[in-house]
C-alpha cells in the first residue's frame, strides 16, 4: 500500500510478524507527517477520516530518528486514549523540539474499516535521512 | 536461513558459533525446513543477543522463531545479574505477558452443535474485541495500582472468577514485586476503559475441539478427552503494556546500555535504577496482563451460561509468553536465580518442578501453542529435558511466514470468512481487513512447530485442538 511516489508520500512495507511505514517529504517535517499517515493507514482507512477534532502534541529527542519514534509514538497515544483517527498532520520543527498538530475524529467501528491496533513505534529498521536529490526519509517498523 | 552458516548439531538443533562480540553460542530447535525458511534476521538478532553482558549457557530460539526486536520472536535468553546481567525491553516485547489460557468445558462438540452459533453471538457480543474496544470496568488510579499489584488474584476478590483458578496460573496469578509508582500516568490512562478486552491482530478467543490425543497419560492428566469442548483465549497486557514498553524502550535506548550499534539491543544491568524500574513495571505489566484475561475468562463463562444454563468451564492453565521472570537454574553444575527472557517463548517446566501446581507436578506443566483462525492449536507438556536445552522453554505459536502487507494483497476477508464457515468455523469480526491480515495461510504451519518441539524435546505433544468459533481480535 502506498500514498503519492512524488517527493511526499507514504508507504508500508514488510516485517516479518509486524508492519514497516516510511515517509518520504521535501523536509524531515514532511516525511515525518507522511509517515504519519502511513500509521494511521495501518489501523484504519484515512480516506474516510473526517477532519473533526485538532488534538496538539509536544515531543523532544536526543536525535531526529528517535524524534521520528516519539512522534510516531505520540500518535498512537493520543488515538488510544481519546478513541480517535487522524487522516491530518502538521509538524514543526524547531531543533530537536516536535509540536505536532493531528486532525481527525472519534473512530467509528461502522464506517472505519478497523484492522489493527498500533502498539507502538520501535527503533527496528529506524531510519531519517535525506537523499542527494533533497529527499527525507523517515520510517521505522510499528507493533501492531 | 543459509545452513551453511550453522553448525548442525542434530536434526533438531542447529547451532551459531561463538565468534566476535558473542560471549555464548546461539542455539536454534527446528527441523531443517522450518530452519531454511526463517528470517536471516533471526540469525543476525540471535548472534547480537548472545553478545549481552552475563548471559548463561546460550541464546536461543524456538521452532517458531521470526524477525523481532532486537531479540527474535522465539527467542530465550538467561542472565545472572551477578555477572552484570541485563534486562532488555526489547526482550520481553510491547505486549508484555501476553498468553494464552485454556478453559475445559462440560460439552462434547457433538452437545455444542446445535447452539453454536447462538454462542458465537453471545461471545461476540460479551467479549470487546478489535481496535477501539473498551471494557464495562472503568478503573480509577488507586484501583488501578491494586490491580497492578494484584493481578488475576485482584480480578478473583473483584468477582471474576474463582478461587480454584489461581493455582491453574503462573505464579498463582500474581507477579510479586510489581511497582505500578514505575509505571507511567500515560501507561496507566491508556489501560482506564481497556480491561477485559481482546485487543487486535493476532489476539483471539476461540471454541475448540479436542481433535487428536497424542499422549493418553498425560491428557488425563489436563483433564483432555477427545471430542471435548475447550475455550482458549488469546490476548495480553493491553495499552498498559504497550505504554511500559514503549516508555523504557526509550529510556533504555537514551539511558541504558547498547552494546552494539543496534538500538534495538537496548537494555540496563539488572543492578541498576533503570533495570529495576523497569522490573517493578513489568511486573505490574504481567499483572495487567493476568487480570485482563481473568476478567474475559468471567465473560466467557457468562456467555456459555446464558446459552448452554449450568455449564461449567474449568481452567487448565495460563501460561505467558512474552515476559522476563527470575527462575532458578543450574548452570555448570550451580544452581543460580537467573532472569529468564522469553519473547514469543514459552515456560515449559518439566515433571517434579516445585512451582507447578500439586495437580500438575507429576505430569509437567501444560504449554499452550495458539494456531490462528482455521488451523489447529495444541497442548504440550513440558519435559524434564527442556531444562538443559533452553532453561524450560518451548514454542509459542505458529509464527508468520508472510507479512501483513502480503497478506492483505493475497486474501479478502470476508471470502475467507465464508470458507471457513464452509469448514465448519464461525468467525466473528469487527474488522475484515483484520481477518485477510491474520489469514491461516499467512502463518507457518503450526503442525510442523509443534512437531519440530516434540523432536527437539522442548516439550512433547499431548493434544491437537480445532477451532469452532473464532471471536478476532
Amino acid at each position: 500500500m502506498a500514498g503519492s511516489v512524488n517527493m511526499a508520500g507514504w508507504e508500508h512495507y514488510s516485517h516479518g510478524a509486524d508492519i514497516g511505514v516510511r515517509g518520504f517529504g521535501r523536509s524531515a517535517e514532511e516525511a515525518f507527517e507522511q509517515a504519519a499517515t502511513a500509521l494511521t493507514t495501518v489501523v484504519a482507512d484515512v480516506s474516510g477520516v473526517r477532519q473533526l477534532e485538532t488534538v496538539e502534541v509536544h515531543c523532544e529527542a536526543p536525535d531526529l530518528e528517535l524524534l521520528l519514534v516519539s512522534w510516531l509514538n505520540a500518535i498512537i497515544y493520543e488515538m488510544a486514549v481519546r478513541n480517535m483517527l487522524f487522516s491530518k498532520y502538521r509538524v514543526v520543527l524547531s531543533g530537536l523540539s516536535l509540536t505536532g498538530t493531528l486532525v481527525g475524529e472519534s473512530i467509528d467501528v461502522e464506517r472505519h474499516q478497523l484492522a489493527v491496533e498500533a502498539k507502538g513505534a520501535t527503533v527496528t529498521d529506524l531510519k531519517v535521512a535525506c537523499n542527494d536529490e533533497g529527499r527525507w526519509l523517515a520510517q521505522c517498523i510499528i507493533d501492531v | 536461513m543459509d545452513l551453511q552458516s550453522l553448525t548442525r548439531k542434530s536434526d533438531y538443533e542447529w547451532w551459531i558459533e561463538r565468534k566476535g562480540q558473542m560471549r555464548v553460542p546461539g542455539i536454534l530447535y527446528a527441523s531443517k525446513p522450518l530452519i531454511e525458511g526463517m528470517d536471516e534476521k533471526v540469525r543476525e538478532q540471535l548472534a547480537n543477543v548472545a553478545t549481552l553482558p552475563g548471559i548463561q549457557r546460550a541464546a536461543y530460539a524456538m521452532p517458531d522463531a521470526h524477525w523481532g526486536y532486537g531479540f527474535p520472536i522465539g527467542g530465550v535468553a538467561a542472565f545472572d545479574p551477578n555477572e552484570g546481567g541485563v534486562i532488555s525491553a526489547g526482550g520481553v516485547g510491547f505486549d508484555i505477558s501476553c498468553g494464552v489460557r485454556a478453559l475445559h468445558t462440560t460439552l462434547t462438540a457433538r452437545q455444542l452443535e446445535s447452539v453454536k452459533a447462538d454462542l458465537a453471538e453471545a461471545l461476540f457480543a460479551d467479549v470487546p474485541a478489535g481496535v477501539g474496544s473498551t471494557g464495562a470496568l472503568s478503573l480509577r488510579e488507586a484501583e488501578m495500582d491494586q490491580m497492578l499489584c494484584g493481578g488475576a488474584q485482584w480480578a478473583v476478590a473483584r468477582g471474576y472468577g474463582n478461587e480454584e483458578d489461581l493455582e491453574r496460573i503462573e505464579e498463582g496469578g500474581r507477579a510479586s514485586d510489581a511497582r505500578p509508582e514505575f509505571v507511567s500516568r500515560e501507561a496507566k490512562k491508556r489501560q482506564a476503559r481497556e480491561m477485559g478486552t481482546l485487543g487486535s491482530g493476532n489476539h483471539y478467543l476461540e471454541v475448540q475441539r479436542v481433535a487428536q490425543i497424542f499422549d493418553v497419560v498425560s491428557a488425563a492428566a489436563f483433564g483432555l478427552r477427545q471430542d471435548e469442548v475447550v475455550v482458549s483465549i488469546h490476548c495480553g497486557s493491553r495499552g498498559l503494556g504497550h505504554q511500559i514498553g514503549t516508555d523504557y524502550l526509550k529510556s533504555m535506548v537514551i539511558h541504558g546500555y547498547t552494546p552494539i550499534p543496534d538500538r534495538e539491543l537496548a537494555c540496563a544491568p539488572i543492578f541498576s535504577e533503570l533495570g529495576q524500574k523497569y522490573l517493578g513495571a513489568m511486573r505490574a505489566g504481567i499483572n495487567c496482563a493476568l487480570a485482563n484475561r481473568q476478567i474475559i475468562t468471567h465473560l466467557v463463562r457468562g456467555a456459555f451460561r446464558g446459552v448452554i444454563p449450568g455449564v461449567q468451564l474449568t481452567l487448565l492453565y495460563d501460561v505467558s509468553h512474552n515476559t522476563c521472570k527470575i527462575e532458578n537454574h543450574r548452570v555448570n553444575s550451580v544452581s543460580t536465580d537467573l532472569f529468564v527472557h522469553r519473547k514469543g517463548a514459552t515456560r515449559s517446566f518439566g515433571p517434579g518442578h516445585p512451582d507447578l501446581p500439586p495437580a500438575l507436578r507429576d505430569i509437567g506443566q501444560p504449554v499452550l501453542i495458539g494456531g490462528t483462525m482455521g488451523t489447529e492449536s495444541y497442548v504440550l507438556v513440558g519435559t524434564g529435558e527442556g531444562e538443559q536445552l533452553a532453561f524450560s522453554s518451548a514454542c509459542h505459536g505458529a509464527g508468520r511466514s508472510m507479512s501483513r502487507t502480503q497478506a492483505s494483497k493475497h486474501w479478502h476477508g470476508r471470502q475467507l470468512v465464508d470458507e471457513l464457515r464452509e469448514h465448519g468455523v464461525l468467525i466473528r469480526t469487527r474488522s475484515y481487513r483484520g481477518v485477510a491480515e491474520e489469514a491461516p495461510g499467512a502463518y507457518k504451519d503450526v503442525n510442523a512447530v509443534a512437531e519440530a518441539a516434540e523432536h527437539a524435546k522442548l516439550a512433547r505433544r499431548v493434544a491437537c485442538l480445532v477451532p469452532l468459533i473464532c471471536v478476532k481480535g
